[in-house]
């Protein structure tokens, strides 16, 4: 059997101090899922193609599948178990169920991690910048369209603004 | 059903949404246990060979391997159709494509397998292949298969329904056209992954990524020898299906048979290029069309012509053959109908069934046929549409039963919202719209599930079982599973509904064979209508226990009792009255523990004639479609800016979840026109040309178009509330929809999906060059047709069988 001696790190995930031993070839992905058992980050192609394992490092949106986990030593990581305020749901995790912006769920907590970056940089985003920051994302399920929605509702949200959804996103054009 | 209604056609959040958005939906990767192995198959990469030896040596050596499998320890083929039993787990004697699996391993962790699979050493001795529909019908040896139609030709079916000479005659034109719809994959984001436990007590569970866990349940019963009753299959929530994870596949059998080889859980997550070979997608269509019409553009006779190359196995092929020829008949009025489908093999990965089964090729050919006929009649495109759809109650020359129809709200919802008479000329010298903007219409239906089930029985086609417990909880129990369309939600929508609670009061058990009762599946667009109905008929003998001893406690009349807002009262005083919890308990005290089932079993089918188990349907689902397309004649793109679509539901059960699988479907039906494609090296050995997210194209953000949604409520009274199917049914007049702006735009006629720029450009030059601007395919390859099984229609006088085959003097 391949021996690999394991390697040892300290990072900050979801806001707590973290140490880990992993093999090092292994990814960020991988330590993740399989090293520190948070498996709500997803793969969708371990390749770099689909968003599916996006994570917040540092505050910016990067692919965890390409990245290696010694990388993250002494950074600030932030997956979508580390979303949640307590029992408190994200504004934008909260307009994601709500609206149905998540389908099977399984590209969501990329696009949730992509989309809490945009909010920050920019907290009132038109459809077109919306569109731009999510367009490294795949969904297979929603058209997108639900997404943006979900996002807009969020966004509005945060910024403390009263904001309807229009009628016709929920029950269709008269 | 007259009281009103306090959940149905709410948009209610779906009851496992935020655990989906926090992290906690329990996916099959994500699942762990202790001693766990890892599976890797090693998959042929030649296209079709005979495996003269296996050499497995050098990979039981490397340490941390447990177990090496191959074809020899699985002697017994499975497969999803009863009469296409022609898959192993693992390769027996030959390879038929690239990805056809031929060993697998167990080992301590994915890398250790990984070398292990790399140690194994198969001997091939190639074989020629065959790589197009047209070499399969040409070509007889070798033979991909040793069972089917002959050579290489899996089915052959011919079907003829009226007097179709009679109706060309009668016809002002005729016109045949040919079209190629290529094939496409369904792409989840999530591989398919499964993990198997074997224990001591000798029996097992599969936890899979599966749409269907009573089909795999019964391929594991066949193939492992264990009685199926010790075999237990857990859906795990799907990462998306789209119809390609509806097969029992090889890596769920092997995963149990290393689990039982080695007594400790085995787990296997494909990669992404495995799930490309996995396939099992949009079957590519040859298609030839004669279509006779009068001058006002009313049908009089149909020849439908289907060429589907199947790839590699049977799969649902046989089905899909059929559903290429079933759907013609349900939108316009098709007097006369003849259809003939052919499926070949093909070394290449197995198609079958992907959103819209066998029915988005031929509705794409004959909307854009009716689009011809529009323009060579000088007719408005939508009133060649709106003057001939089929009647509601009505029976079709193919002897299906309509039910609701409601196309023609649909049409006049998308023309209006889309400014189609102001903007819609066949006059290209006197334009609505500037050169290179267009729009174009099309229409479609499709079935709320298959009238017969794959394995012909007596039994329901859905269970639902309700447990309610005195603590006021309630568990709706049911074979379905969610893949991502909700199908959970909308029992605890239906039963809430029923029974006065809260959906989010309800716990919701799905899609596990030792816990649940028998659903088929989520397939063919039944689950709503089918476990709704089940569910209704659940919770309708529930409320009936609790009323009764609500009614004998409080002395009130039966009828007089309602439940809404968690309380059993009376109507006419509604201070009197129990909660629910209350109602629970009377009734336990009274009856003992409550529990109540409830199964639905479709109609049955006016047509008797071999061959009608494929179309009939509880009920059918409408759609019509315009799309807004721009041009460019310089480069050939096509960007499509809109669609409006409008869709018959019957009656939605939850708006907003309809409007998602709506607009799903639009985004599929745009990546099928615009740019996907499953498509090999033009060379013997049948490679796939790019098996990577990256290279095979889906449309992203950034080419998604708006999407203007109606929905027609029009109940129908085989649906739960009158709840008909969305999840497949929209993506259906898309492709057609844009191909025919396309024209619109630029006056050229793609008759090949997808429309790429180069088309585009090929046709734009063509018609430059004074031609006729038209690119696709120009013939069919010869197949002798077997003599058509002939059934008189209704309007003949029929009665749903088949003519006596005579002996026919010429």
């Amino acid at each position: 059997m391949p021996l690999h001696s394991k390697k040892h790190i300290h990072f900050t995930l979801n806001g707590e101090h973290t140490e880990v031993a992993f093999a090092p070839h292994k990814t960020l992905l991988e330590v993740l899922r399989e090293d520190l058992n948070l498996t709500g980050t997803k793969h969708g192609c371990e390749l770099g193609e689909c968003g599916t394992c996006a994570v917040l490092v540092d505050g910016r949106s990067i692919l965890s599948c390409l990245m290696l986990g010694l990388d993250a030593e002494g950074r600030e990581v932030k997956t979508i178990e580390g979303m949640a305020d307590g029992a408190e749901l994200h504004p934008l995790q909260q307009t994601f169920a709500d609206l149905g912006a998540a389908q099977c769920g399984y590209c969501s907590p990329g696009f949730l991690l992509v989309a809490e970056e945009l909010l920050k940089k920019s907290p009132n985003p038109s459809r077109a910048e919306i569109q731009e920051a999510l367009s490294g994302n795949l969904c297979r399920c929603t058209g997108y369209i639900k997404i943006y929605e979900a996002v807009e509702l969020a966004a509005a949200r945060m910024r403390g603004e009263e904001m309807e959804l229009p009628k016709e996103s929920v029950y269709g054009l008269d | 059903m007259a009281k009103n209604l306090n959940i149905v056609g709410k948009p209610f959040r779906k009851v496992d949404a935020r655990a989906k958005c926090v992290g906690q939906t329990k996916f099959a990767d994500d699942i762990v246990l202790p001693r766990m192995l890892f599976c890797k198959l090693l998959r042929s990469h030649v296209a079709h060979a005979l495996i003269k030896s296996i050499d497995v040596s050098k990979a039981l050596a490397l340490p941390g391997v447990f177990a090496v499998v191959t074809g020899k320890d699985f002697p017994i083929p499975y497969g999803i159709l009863p009469v296409s039993q022609d898959e192993h787990a693992l390769c027996v004697d030959k390879v038929r494509f690239i990805g056809d699996p031929v060993a697998a391993v167990a080992a301590i962790d994915e890398d250790v397998a990984f070398d292990a699979m790399n140690l194994i050493e198969v001997e091939y001795e190639p074989l020629n292949t065959i790589s197009t529909i047209e070499e399969a019908v040409l070509i007889d040896e070798p033979r991909i298969h040793d069972y089917g139609d002959g050579g290489n030709i899996h089915k052959k079916v011919s079907l003829e329904f009226g007097n179709l000479e009679e109706g060309f005659a009668e016809a002002d034109l005729v016109r045949e056209d040919t079209f190629f719809y290529e094939g496409n994959t369904h792409l989840p984001m999530e591989q398919h992954a499964a993990v198997a436990h074997f224990d001591s007590d000798g029996k097992i569970t599969l936890w899979s990524s599966t749409q269907t866990p009573h089909y795999v349940h019964r391929a594991l019963a066949k193939v492992l020898g264990l009685p199926a009753s010790h075999i237990r299959v857990i859906a795990t929530p799907n990462g998306g299906g789209f119809g390609g994870k509806s097969d029992p596949f090889n890596h769920e059998v092997v995963v149990c048979k290393l689990s039982m080889i080695t007594g400790r859980p085995v787990k296997v997550t494909l990669t992404r290029e495995e799930v490309f070979y996995c396939h099992r997608g949009r079957h590519p269509v040859l298609m030839h069309v004669k279509t006779g019409v009068k001058k006002d553009g009313a049908i009089t006779a149909m020849h439908f012509q289907s060429y589907l190359d199947g790839g590699a196995y049977g799969s649902y092929g046989v089905a899909s053959t059929f559903y290429t020829g079933a759907l013609q008949t349900v939108t316009y009025n098709v007097p006369r109908y003849k259809f003939q489908g052919i499926r070949t093999f093909t070394n290449k990965p197995p198609c079958g069934p992907k959103r819209g089964h066998g029915t988005p090729q031929p509705r794409y050919a004959l909307e854009v046929q009716l689009d011809k006929i529009a323009e060579q009649l000088q007719l408005d495109p939508v009133e060649i549409r709106r003057q001939h759809l089929v009647a509601p109650n009505s029976v079709t020359a193919n002897y299906l039963r309509i039910g609701s129809m409601g196309l023609g709200a649909c049409i006049d919802k998308v023309v209006e919202g889309s400014n189609w008479k102001e903007r819609f000329s066949w006059d290209q010298s006197n334009r609505k719209l500037p050169f290179g903007k267009g729009i174009g219409v099309a229409c479609s239906s499709y079935i709320c599930g298959a009238g017969l089930p794959i394995y012909w029985n007596n039994m329901p086609q859905s269970g639902v079982q309700l447990r309610l417990d005195r603590q006021g909880g309630v568990c709706v129990m049911c074979g379905s599973t969610d893949i991502g369309q909700g199908s959970d939600s909308i029992l605890a929508y239906i039963v809430a509904e029923v029974l006065g609670i809260d959906p989010f009061d309800i716990r919701v058990v799905t899609a596990d064979t030792d816990l649940t009762p028998v659903d088929l599946g989520s397939y063919s667009s039944r689950v709503t209508l089918m476990t709704g109905n089940a569910a209704i008929q659940a919770a309708e003998r529930a409320r009936e226990l609790l009323v009764m001893a609500v009614a004998e406690k409080l002395g009130v009349p039966i009828e007089n009792l309602s439940l809404s807002e968690r309380r059993v009262f009376d109507v006419e005083n509604p201070e009197v009255g129990v909660s629910f919890a209350e109602a629970i308990v009377l009734a336990e005290s009274k009856f003992g523990t409550i529990g109540t089932v409830g199964s639905y079993t479709p109609p049955r089918s006016p047509g008797k004639f071999k061959g009608a188990g494929v179309g009939p349907s509880p009920a059918y689902s409408y759609s019509a479609a315009v799309a807004e397309v721009d041009v460019d004649p310089d480069t050939g793109i096509v960007v499509v800016e809109r669609v409006w679509i409008a869709h018959d539901i019957g009656r939605s059960i939850n708006p907003m979840l309809v409007i998602g699988q709506v607009e799903g479907s639009v985004y599929m039906g745009l990546g099928e026109i615009l740019m996907e494609e499953m498509v090999y090296r033009e060379n013997r050995n049948v490679v796939h040309k790019f098996p990577s997210l990256l290279e095979y194209k889906s449309p992203t953000t950034m080419e998604m178009c708006d999407v203007k949604t109606y929905l027609i409520e029009d109940p129908d009274p085989n649906g739960p509330y009158g709840a008909k199917e969305v999840g497949q049914g929209p993506l259906l007049p898309v492709p057609p929809a844009v191909a025919n702006a396309v024209y619109n735009a630029v006056g050229v006629r793609i008759d090949e999906v997808p429309i790429t720029p180069e088309k585009v450009l090929r046709a734009l030059k063509d018609k430059s060059r004074g031609r006729d601007g038209r690119y696709g395919p120009d013939s069919v390859p010869p197949v002798a047709w077997p003599e058509p099984l002939k059934v008189l229609t209704p309007a003949e006088g029929g009665d749903g069988s088949e003519m006596p085959r005579v002996a026919v003097h010429s």
